[in-house]
C-alpha cells in the first residue's frame, strides 16, 4: 500500500511538473498569436513598414516561446498512458476522442501555417501570409477548445454511461460533453485569459522599452494592441469566472467549500476577502477554521448562486450530506460515508455481474446491471474507507484563489489604464507617474503569470483527490509501475524543463535588448 | 451499412494512415542524423533550415497517431505506454529537445551554444527512428503484458494492464524489435537524402547527398531484407470465430498471401523505394526520388499495419498469456465514439489538402547558400 502510494505521489507530481511549465507557455501563445495576427492585419491593410517591423517583432517572440510549449504539450498527451493508463482505459472512450481530434484539427493547422508565418513572407503573397498568421492563432485557440473540452469532462463527468461487460465508461452524447457548461466556461475563461497574459507581456515588454527611451513609437504601437486585447481578455476571463463558479457550485461543491476554507455554511454566506487560515484545523473538528478574516457579507452565496441568501454548504455539511433551499427546507443530501457504503456495493455488484456473465447466467447478470445502475453515481467513493480522505488540500486551494482573483483585480484595473495611456499619451507622456506606470508594467508580467498558474491549481488541487469527479480516485487511475521509475522520470522532466526554461528566457531576453537598439520603425519582407 | 466492426476497421486503416504519413515524415529524423557530418557551416545550415521547415508536421504526426489511437483503441493506449514505460520515456525525451533545438540553436542568449542543440538533433534523429520502430516491432513480435479488466475492483492492485518487470527495456534489447528499428532508421536517412537532393539547390549537397544516398541505401536494404525475414518466418496470434486466440505458425506470412491486394500494394510499395533511389543515382540531374520513395515506404508501412492488425490477427500479441493479446475488436472504442470520431475523420482529407498546398508554397523556391546567406539570424535556423 505504501508503494502504491508513493506512485501515485510522484505521478501526480510528474503530471503537475510537467502541466505547470506547460501552463507557461501556452497562454502566451494563444494571446500573442491574436496580437501578431492583429499587427498583421494592420500591416496587410496600410502597408506601412512601420507595422512590419513591430509585426516582426512580437512574431519573433512569439515563434521562442512556441517552440518549448509544443515540447511540453507533447509529454501531457503521453503521460495519460504512461502514469495514467487504468484512467486511459476507464474513460478512454470518451476522453480520447477530444484529443484525437484536437490533434487532427488544431495541431496540424498550426504545424502547417506557422511555417508559413516564419519563412513565407517572400515565398507566398501577402494575403496568404496573413491567412497563415490567422490560422496559426486560430488552430492554437482550437487546440485549447479541445483539451479543454476533455478537462471539462474530468471536472464534470456527462455524456456517458458505464458499461459493465468492458469495464470502461462510455460516450453517449457527444454534444452534452462539447457543450456542458464547465467547457464552455473553461473554454473562454482559460482562452481569454492567455490574451490577458499575452497583453500583459507585451505591455510589460513596451514599457521597458519605453523606460530605456528605445523605440517609443514602436513601444506604443505594440501598447494600442497589447492592451486592447490584454483588456478584452481580462473583462471576458473576470464575467467568465462568475459562470464558472456557479457550475462550479453545482457540480464541484467540495472545491467551491475547500477555495473558501468553508466547514460549516449558511444561508447567505460571507466570502472571505483576505484571512489565514488555521492549519490545525480538520473536518469535523471545533476548531475556527480561520486566524483572521475579513468577509464580504453575503458574497459567497451571491458568487455560488447569484442569490444573497442562498445556502452554501462548507466541508462539513458536505460530508454529512447536509443541504438546504434558499427557503430553508432541507436538501436530501446522501452523506459521504453513505456514498462510500453505496459504491462499495456497487463494485460488488459489478464483481458479482462478472461472475455472473462467466457462469452464462445472463438473467441474473442483467438484474445486477440494473442494481448497478442506481449505485453507480457513487461507485468512485467505493475507493474511499473514510470521507476525510475526499476532502483537497484547502490551504493551497483556498491561497490560490486568492492569488487569482487579487492579482486578476489589479490587472484589470492595470490594463484599463494601459489602454487609456496607448490611445491618450499625453495623460502618460512626461507626467510624473509616467516612469512608475512603466515600472509597473514590468512587475505585472511575473504577476500575471502568478495570477494564470494560480488559476490552475485552485482548478486542479480543488477537485483532488478524484482524476474524475465521483468516478475515479487518483490512486487507482495509475499505471503498475515503480515508484522509483517515476521518481526518476520526474528528476529528469524537472531538469529538462528547467534547463529549457532558463534557456528560453535567456533568448528572450537577449532577443528582446538586442531588438529593441534596432530601429523598429522599418523592415524588409 | 455501417456497423461496429467496419468502423473498428476504418479506425485500424486511418490509424495505419497516420503511421505510414509518420514513417515518412521521419526524413526528418533521418536528416538530423547527417547534421554532424555536414562539410561546412553553409551545407550544415541549408541542411537544418530544409528540415526545419518540416519538423513540426514530423513532430505533429506523432502526437495525432498517439492521439488516434488514444481515441480508437484506448487498451492498446492503457497497455502499451503504461507498460513499456521507459520506451516511450526515452522517445518523449528525445523529442523534448528536439522540439526547442531548431528555434535555439543560433538565437544569442541561447546558452548552452549552437553545438548543444545541434547534438540534441543528432540524438533525436538517431533515438527516436530506433525507438519508434522498437514500439511498432512489439505488434508483430509481442510484447509482455497481462489483462485483466476485474483488477479495476482491487484497490490494492487495481491497475488492468500488468507489464513485465522490466517494463519496455526489454523490447529496446529484443534482437528482432531492434532489425526493425535500424530499418526505420536506415530508410529515415535515405528519405532526408532524396529530401535533401529535392529541396535544396546546391551543387556541393547534392554531390554528398548521392554519395550518403547510396551507402545508406544499402544498409536499408540489408535491414529491410533481415526485418521481412523474421516477419515473414515469424509467429502471429489469430483470433478464431468464437475469440480465442492462438499463436499461429507464419501468420504474417499467411496474412500477406490470403490478402493479395496488400502483397500487391506492398510489392508495389517496394518497387517504388527502390525505384526513387536507383532513378536518383543513376539518372543525372533527377530529383524527384523522394516522392517515389516516400510514397513508396508510406504503402509498405501501411501494408505492415494491414498484416498486423486485419485478417483475424491480434495486433499486439501478449507474450505473457496469449488470451490477452489486443485485437482491433477487443481493444476499440464504443461503436458511438468510434463514429462520432469518423465524422470528424471526413476532414482528413480536407487537412492534407492544405498541408500539401502550404508545403508546395513554401518549397516552389528551393533553398540556396544565397538566400542563407542573406536571410538574418532571426529569420532563420
Amino acid at each position: 500500500m505504501e508503494e502504491l502510494i508513493n506512485v501515485v505521489d510522484w505521478s501526480r507530481a510528474q503530471f503537475a511538473l510537467t502541466a505547470i511549465y506547460h501552463w507557461l507557455f501556452v497562454p502566451l501563445t494563444l494571446g500573442l498569436g491574436i496580437i501578431v495576427a492583429i499587427m498583421e492585419t494592420i500591416y496587410w491593410k496600410s502597408r506601412d513598414e512601420k507595422w512590419l517591423a513591430t509585426t516582426k517583432f512580437w512574431m519573433l517572440l512569439f515563434g521562442i516561446n512556441f517552440a518549448i510549449g509544443v515540447a511540453t504539450g507533447i509529454i501531457l498527451e503521453f503521460e495519460f498512458g504512461t502514469n495514467w493508463s487504468n484512467y486511459s482505459w476507464f474513460v478512454g472512450d470518451i476522453f480520447g476522442a477530444p484529443l484525437a481530434i484536437e490533434g487532427i484539427l488544431a495541431f496540424f493547422m498550426e504545424s502547417t501555417f506557422i511555417a508559413v508565418m516564419f519563412f513565407g513572407w517572400k515565398k507566398v503573397s501577402p494575403k496568404f501570409h496573413l491567412a497563415s498568421t490567422w490560422l496559426t492563432a486560430i488552430g492554437a485557440s482550437i487546440s485549447a477548445l479541445w483539451i479543454l473540452v476533455a478537462n471539462a469532462w474530468m471536472q464534470h463527468p456527462v455524456g456517458m454511461e458505464f458499461n459493465p461487460e468492458t469495464m470502461r465508461n462510455e460516450m453517449v452524447d457527444f454534444w452534452a460533453i462539447v457543450t456542458s457548461p464547465m467547457a464552455v466556461y473553461k473554454f473562454f475563461h482559460t482562452v481569454f485569459s492567455g490574451w490577458a497574459l499575452a497583453g500583459v507581456f507585451v505591455v510589460g515588454i513596451s514599457g521597458w522599452m519605453l523606460l530605456k527611451k528605445r523605440n517609443v513609437e514602436h513601444s506604443f504601437r505594440s501598447l494600442k494592441v497589447g492592451a486592447a486585447v490584454g483588456f478584452a481578455g481580462i473583462l471576458i476571463t473576470i464575467l467568465t469566472g462568475d459562470g464558472s463558479a456557479i457550475t462550479v457550485a453545482r457540480h464541484q461543491p467540495m472545491k467551491l467549500a475547500a477555495l473558501e476554507g468553508l466547514y460549516d455554511g449558511n444561508h447567505g454566506q460571507d466570502l472571505v476577502a483576505v484571512g489565514i487560515l488555521n492549519a490545525d484545523k480538520v473536518p469535523g473538528d471545533n476548531i475556527e477554521p480561520y486566524h483572521f478574516e475579513i468577509s464580504i457579507p453575503y458574497g459567497l452565496s451571491v458568487l455560488a448562486t447569484h442569490d444573497p441568501n442562498a445556502f452554501v454548504p462548507g466541508i462539513n455539511d458536505l460530508i454529512e450530506g447536509r443541504s438546504f433551499t434558499p427557503d430553508g427546507t432541507p436538501v436530501n443530501t446522501v452523506s459521504y460515508a453513505e456514498r462510500i457504503a453505496r459504491g462499495k456495493q456497487a463494485q460488488q455488484t459489478l464483481k458479482l455481474f462478472n461472475e455472473a456473465r462467466e457462469a452464462g447466467n445472463q438473467a441474473t447478470a442483467d438484474s445486477l446491471r440494473m442494481v448497478l445502475k442506481n449505485d453507480f453515481q457513487y461507485f468512485g467513493y467505493g475507493f474511499f474507507d473514510k470521507p476525510e480522505d475526499i476532502v483537497p488540500n484547502v490551504p493551497l486551494t483556498f491561497y490560490s484563489f486568492r492569488v487569482m482573483v487579487v492579482i486578476g483585480g489589479l490587472l484589470f484595473v492595470f490594463l484599463l489604464a494601459a489602454l487609456v495611456f496607448a490611445y491618450k499619451r499625453h495623460l502618460l507622456e512626461g507626467k510624473s507617474w509616467e516612469k512608475w506606470f512603466y515600472r509597473l508594467a514590468i512587475l505585472c508580467i511575473p504577476l500575471v503569470y502568478l495570477c494564470s498558474v494560480s488559476g490552475w491549481v485552485v482548478a486542479e488541487v480543488g477537485r483532488q483527490p478524484w482524476t474524475i469527479q465521483d468516478l475515479m480516485p487518483n490512486h487507482v487511475a495509475i499505471s503498475d509501475i515503480n515508484a522509483g521509475y517515476v521518481q526518476t522520470t520526474f528528476f529528469i522532466f524537472a531538469v529538462i524543463f528547467t534547463t529549457l526554461l532558463i534557456a528560453d528566457i535567456c533568448i528572450m531576453r537577449k532577443q528582446i535588448s538586442k531588438k529593441s537598439k534596432e530601429n523598429l520603425d522599418s523592415a524588409k519582407l | 451499412m455501417i456497423t461496429y466492426e467496419f468502423l473498428q476497421n476504418y479506425w485500424w486503416l486511418l490509424i495505419s494512415l497516420l503511421g505510414a504519413i509518420l514513417v515518412f515524415m521521419l526524413f526528418v529524423q533521418g536528416g538530423q542524423s547527417m547534421i554532424a557530418s555536414a562539410k561546412n557551416p553553409s551545407v550544415r545550415s541549408m541542411m537544418i533550415n530544409s528540415l526545419g521547415r518540416k519538423w513540426e508536421l514530423t513532430f505533429t504526426s506523432l502526437v495525432v497517431f498517439g492521439g488516434a489511437f488514444f481515441a480508437s483503441f484506448p487498451l492498446f493506449y492503457s497497455t502499451s505506454f503504461g507498460g513499456a514505460y521507459w520506451l516511450w520515456m526515452f522517445i518523449l525525451f528525445t523529442f523534448i529537445v528536439q522540439a526547442i533545438s531548431y528555434k535555439y540553436r543560433n538565437k544569442e542568449g541561447n546558452v548552452y551554444g549552437m553545438r548543444t542543440y545541434d547534438i540534441f538533433l543528432s540524438i533525436n534523429g538517431y533515438i527516436a527512428p530506433i525507438l519508434l520502430g522498437v514500439a511498432v516491432g512489439m505488434m508483430f513480435f509481442g510484447a509482455e503484458f497481462t489483462v485483466n479488466k476485474t483488477n479495476i475492483l482491487n484497490v490494492e492492485a487495481a491497475t488492468i494492464s500488468q507489464w513485465g518487470p522490466l517494463h519496455g527495456l526489454e523490447a529496446i534489447f529484443n534482437f528482432r524489435n531492434l532489425v526493425l528499428g535500424f530499418t526505420v532508421l536506415f530508410l529515415a536517412r535515405v528519405l532526408a537524402s532524396l529530401y535533401f537532393i529535392n529541396n535544396i539547390d546546391d551543387k556541393e549537397v547534392y554531390a554528398s547527398q548521392k554519395k550518403t544516398l547510396l551507402a545508406n541505401s544499402v544498409v536499408f536494404v540489408v535491414f529491410f531484407l533481415l526485418f521481412a525475414f523474421f516477419l515473414l518466418t515469424s509467429s502471429g496470434v489469430e483470433v478464431s470465430a468464437d475469440g480465442q486466440m492462438k499463436w499461429v505458425e507464419y501468420k504474417y506470412l499467411s496474412n500477406l498471401l490470403s490478402m493479395w491486394w496488400v502483397l500487391v500494394i506492398f510489392l508495389v510499395g517496394v518497387l517504388l523505394v527502390l525505384g526513387g533511389i536507383a532513378a536518383t543515382l543513376f539518372i543525372a540531374d533527377y530529383k524527384k526520388g523522394i516522392w517515389f520513395s516516400g510514397f513508396g515506404a508510406a504503402l509498405v508501412v501501411l501494408c505492415l499495419f494491414f498484416i498486423a492488425g486485419y485478417n483475424n490477427t491480434a495486433y499486439y500479441p501478449s507474450l505473457l498469456n496469449v488470451e490477452n493479446s489486443l485485437t482491433i475488436h477487443n481493444s476499440s472504442s464504443s461503436e458511438f465514439t468510434l463514429s462520432a470520431m469518423s465524422i470528424v475523420s471526413l476532414l482528413i482529407p480536407f487537412v492534407l489538402a492544405y498541408i500539401v498546398y502550404a508545403w508546395w508554397s513554401l518549397d516552389r523556391t528551393k533553398i540556396t547558400a544565397k538566400e542563407m546567406a542573406e536571410t538574418a539570424d532571426s529569420d532563420k535556423y
